[in-house]
């Protein structure tokens, strides 16, 4: 197997979500986009850590699993807040930090 | 040699296969209309990463994959999506009205980063040597060892997450 | 002297049981705030007993270590160098960090911990009846000795980190005490204010602590074999003459940010006034006496790190002086012209600190701490002086202007101990502010900071002024409004909201469940759980000065015996030394070195120490004269007298020359518009800077954005919109200062070009933020390949 493979493949799932915070208007869907991201930072760094024969990719995948689930977790706090008080998660209607 | 020779080749078959489903559901994430079809196909985008993650001899954390990904945070969003009552089936206006803006600049990460990737790794070879695998304790004295802070940190970071989401979502 | 040295160098110095177990005071606040939090509703007294208790106990044991320190000081030789009282336990470590936690006990830390102590028990009891019946007098009480919990151990820590701990404790404490009555709208947002200006210093907190550990630690190790957390070994690395000037000079800026917004410097001064929107035992107790004092104190703690790192002695001017010289004078010019007593006296409190700072930054190390001690007393009297006066007399009013006046008749306590405290923080003799105030003055010229020591003198004519009108708007002159019996309830909005004090309420209309504690009409002296501590106050506000009263001659510094560290090279080990040779027995080798004079130099702080290292630099004394004092006698009195004359001719005659002056004469008038606007420093901030940035209200910024459009004359003037009842309205374009005014301009017009950037939609930022990445990506693949 080669290290470019899944580093590739990373890459294509880091573009798609990144695709996903751009195009998408609901929050959820944004939040899922996000865990795409975070799911192909993954993948690179269990690569790197195959090729380097080291645990440290492994620590860090696991906070960042540990990370994205606080992340989603509160995440999805929010657009329920949001949903309650406005009844609409659509994010372009969020534009109240417009400066 | 042959029979090693043989396992490589299944995997990267097997490689192959579950990154074509990966990239399809990935597509499908983030094009989709319905939310909860969106979140199942996040569901195969998750179960492939956690294969791939075997694929690259890291079982521990393809276990936790499937534990927190796919058992916990899917069904946090199919709530949420629940919560927020979303209409099952097909909904309009999922996408943002300058959706097209994300095409160009997710093509050119894409580009950029193939080309980095080809330029910096070619075809370097991943080491099939069972000697240099890590396994779950090596993880666990990292853990518990150099990269105890780190760790401290990220057990505030989850206390503060649950304390915010249900200051957050508390009605009152 | 050179038997001396030899004795010293087996000098085995005496502890004590109080001494090694300091530690234990911080911890008795701690627990009693957890058992008010959980039970203190359900107690009879509603918890306060707990926090009285508590205090009462710190008290007694910080006193019984004080003591036992003294006696460990005057045992040995005045040239010895005394070892703090270390105590140091790991608290964790991971991969080789290993962090901490334990006290650092010398005359500093002893000298402070026993005014927190002090005053948070005064304070407390005080607050039993000024508090009396509030719907939150439980929490009150947590607060309070939270508070006390988070200062002591601030004050006592054996490292960085410990002293981190505690100076976060005493923020949030101070967010939530100024937030006590959050549900009227202005202490919400001073609360806010408070919080968000100092955590703007505290990452000054944090960025230095990390330089200076990564500067430091491979020497502390290495030398001394304790990791650079700590203080001492901080100390003692910043006068080895190792420290790169680069890896020092960052450190200490970044920690006297820190400094600066803890305790009210220019230009983070603006939160300390609006904070006293709290309960006033809060202001008396954590924005006048104990927690604005933290960054002196932590300027004082690390004196060597800024000695080395500001190069003070080295040259006439610093930044800590520099700062410290702003602070006094443009305090004080703003004390007058404010009607709130309590701003009068936050903003006197800005300025003392200002002497402090300026005293540190000129090398005057020790009058900056005696001045902490005697500031702690007579500020705190005045405070709680204020609270009685709004409490029994002004109908919760802080206005002198609308609701006092008069009152020396009826509250003949008050009205004693506040003259008292006044002529002490004027720095009248033999009142303690003299002596503290005087000397810092006198040391400042002394090192050769002449500019600053007449801005010192400035300062005491400013601070002799402000006082004497606020005393005859209070005390003198016809009562008005609410001290005259007259009923008005906008007075008192901010208390209105809630039951507070209306035990006391006097007024029959508008109260009509309180009718019938009606019973005295008009003002009157206050319970004696209200005057006694102002009684306590008083006299030490006399008598501390008398600790370290330079005219007087050697015999009457005592301060500077038990406080001042002794600049002496040391063995490093006993630097490092975790209180060994068993229990209460720690041994120092002293290797000091005489000039052929006799007298005694020691060359820390200017020299490489040869054998050992240094933990304090050397410094020197002014020598006390009479003709110095009696100049600054003479300005304050000076400062008196005038400012009698002139407050009797605006307020009482009417005198037509003088009234409506501000008015009439442009130059004047400018002039007061300045200082009520406060230099318009709240209004950069809050409305150009946050603004300009991330303010996120669209519809303000639209707002703005429309009358630029309109007239740019305007522009720079309506930026200054009154966002609440503090921010002033009436900004006019010809008074507006140029800086502030090319400045404002310029942050708008950079905000208007940046706007359409800013349109407040995530997706447009996600776009241009990986856009931005990935152009920037790019750029790096081609350049590489």
């Amino acid at each position: 197997m080669l290290v470019n493979q899944f580093l590739m493949l990373g890459a294509v799932l880091f573009c798609i979500g990144v695709y996903g915070v751009i195009a998408r208007r609901n929050a959820v869907l944004v939040l899922m986009s996000i865990e795409l991201i975070l799911n192909s930072v993954n993948i690179n760094l269990l690569a790197f850590a195959l090729r380097n024969g080291s645990a440290d990719g492994h620590t860090f995948a696991l906070y960042v699993i540990a990370v994205a689930a606080a992340e989603v977790g509160v995440g999805l706090a929010m657009v329920l807040l949001v949903y309650r008080n406005r009844k609409s998660i659509a994010l372009d209607d969020l534009a109240e930090m417009k400066g | 040699m042959m029979l090693a020779a043989d396992v490589l080749v299944a995997q990267n078959i097997g490689f192959g296969v579950i990154a074509v489903i990966m990239v399809v559901g990935a597509l499908r994430v983030v094009t989709t209309s319905n939310i909860v079809h969106a979140a199942l196909w996040l569901v195969t985008v998750l179960a492939g990463a956690a294969a791939q993650y075997v694929l690259l001899a890291a079982e521990f954390v393809a276990v936790t994959q499937v534990l927190v990904y796919i058992g916990a945070v899917m069904v946090l969003f199919l709530f949420g999506t629940m919560l927020t009552r979303a209409r099952i089936g097909a909904e309009k206006d999922v996408n943002n009205k300058n959706w097209f803006m994300g095409v160009p600049i997710a093509v050119l990460l894409l580009a950029t980063m193939l080309l980095a990737l080809n330029d910096g790794f070619g075809d370097e070879k991943l080491p099939a040597d069972p000697d240099t695998l890590v396994n779950t304790q090596m993880i666990s004295d990292q853990i518990f060892g150099p990269y105890l802070l780190p760790f401290w940190a990220l057990s505030f970071v989850l206390l503060a997450a649950v304390i915010g989401a249900i200051v957050l979502a508390r009605r009152d | 002297m050179l038997s001396a040295s030899t004795e010293a160098a087996e000098a085995v110095f005496t502890s004590g049981w109080f001494l090694d177990h300091v530690w234990i005071v911080p911890i008795i606040p701690a627990v009693a705030f957890a058992l008010i939090i959980f039970f203190g509703k359900r107690l009879p007294m509603k918890g306060s007993e707990l926090g009285i208790i508590s205090m009462l106990a710190t008290l007694a044991m910080s006193a019984a270590a004080a003591y036992q320190w003294i006696d460990r000081v005057e045992a040995v030789d005045k040239e010895v160098f005394v070892p703090p009282v270390i105590k140091a336990w790991t608290w964790w470590s991971s991969d080789g960090f290993s962090f901490g936690i334990g006290q650092h006990i010398d005359g500093l830390a002893l000298i402070v911990l026993c005014v927190v102590a002090f005053i948070s028990t005064l304070v407390q009891i005080y607050s039993v009846e000024y508090l009396h019946g509030d719907r939150r007098y439980t929490h009150f009480f947590a607060s309070l000795t939270l508070f006390s919990a988070g200062m002591m151990n601030m004050v006592i820590a054996e490292n960085m980190l410990q002293l981190i701990l505690g100076w976060e404790i005493m923020g949030l404490c101070s967010f939530m005490l100024i937030g006590h009555w959050w549900e009227d709208g202005a202490n919400s947002r001073a609360a806010l204010k408070a919080f968000f200006t100092t955590r703007t210093g505290d990452i000054g907190l944090l960025v230095g602590t990390s330089v200076l550990f990564f500067a430091a630690n491979e020497w502390t190790q290495k030398t001394l074999g304790i990791s650079s957390f700590t203080i001492r070994g901080l100390s003692a690395w910043a006068l080895s003459g190792e420290p790169s000037s680069t890896a020092i000079t960052v450190g200490a800026v970044a920690l006297f940010i820190a400094c600066i917004g803890k305790s009210g410097q220019f230009p983070l001064h603006t939160w300390l006034p609006d904070a006293m929107a709290g309960p006033t035992p809060v202001s008396s107790l954590l924005h006048s006496s104990t927690m604005v004092v933290a960054g002196v104190f932590l300027v004082a703690r690390l004196y060597p790190v800024f000695f080395e790192g500001m190069n003070i002695l080295g040259t006439n001017v610093n930044f800590i002086v520099v700062i410290g010289g702003i602070t006094i004078v443009i305090a004080a010019a703003l004390a007058f012209v404010q009607n709130d007593i309590k701003k009068v006296l936050a903003y006197s409190t800005v300025s003392q600190l200002g002497y402090m700072m300026m005293g540190l930054g000129a090398g005057a190390w020790l009058p900056a701490v005696f001045h902490i001690f005697t500031h702690a007393f007579f500020k705190a009297c005045l405070f709680l002086g204020a609270g009685s006066i709004s409490h029994s007399a002004s109908h919760h009013s802080f206005d002198m202007k609308k609701d006092m006046g008069g009152l020396r008749k009826y509250m003949p306590i008050t009205f004693m101990t506040w003259i008292v405290s006044t002529l002490a923080l004027c720095g009248v003799f033999p009142f303690s502010g003299f002596f503290s105030k005087d000397e810092i003055i006198d040391n400042v010229g002394h090192n050769g900071y002449n500019l600053f020591m007449i801005v010192g003198l400035v300062g005491a004519f400013l601070t002799a002024a402000y006082m004497t009108r606020a005393t005859y708007l209070t005390f003198f002159g016809t009562s008005r409004g609410a001290s005259a019996g007259e009923h008005h309830d906008d007075a008192h909005g901010s208390h209105d909201s809630h039951a507070t004090h209306d035990a006391h309420a006097h007024d029959t209309h508008g109260h009509d469940d309180h009718a019938s504690h009606g019973e005295s009409q008009g003002p009157r002296e206050s319970g004696k759980l209200i005057t006694v501590p102002l009684i306590i106050l008083a006299v030490l506000a006399i008598g501390s000065g008398f600790l370290n009263a330079t005219p007087f001659g050697e015999k009457w510094e005592k301060l500077k015996v038990w406080v001042e560290p002794r600049a002496e090279v040391v063995d490093a080990t006993s630097v490092a030394l975790v209180a060994h040779g068993g229990p209460g027995e720690v041994r120092a080798l002293p290797a000091a070195e005489e000039s052929e004079d006799g007298h005694h130099s020691s060359p820390c702080g200017s020299e490489t120490p040869k054998d050992g290292v240094c933990v304090a630099p050397q410094l020197n004394h002014a020598k006390f004269k009479w003709s110095k004092a009696a100049m600054s006698l003479i300005i304050v009195f000076a400062g008196i007298l005038i400012s009698w004359f002139l407050s009797m001719q605006l307020y009482e005659r009417k005198n037509k020359a003088l009234v409506g002056l501000t008015q009439r004469n442009k130059l004047l008038g400018a002039g007061y518009n300045l200082l009520a606007n406060k230099y318009y420093l709240d209004a950069l901030y809050e409305n150009v800077i946050v603004k300009a940035i991330a303010y996120p209200i669209s519809r303000g910024a639209y707002w703005i954005n429309q009358k630029v459009l309109d007239g740019a004359v305007n522009g720079a003037g309506i930026v200054a919109r009154v966002s609440a009842g503090w921010v002033y309205r009436n900004i006019d374009q010809r008074v507006v200062d140029g800086a502030v005014n090319s400045s404002g301009a310029a942050a708008q017009g950079a905000g208007s070009a940046l706007r359409p950037v800013q349109s407040g939609k995530v997706n447009q930022y996600g776009a241009l933020l990986f856009g931005a990445a990935a152009i920037g990506a790019l750029v790096l693949v081609i350049i590489n390949t």
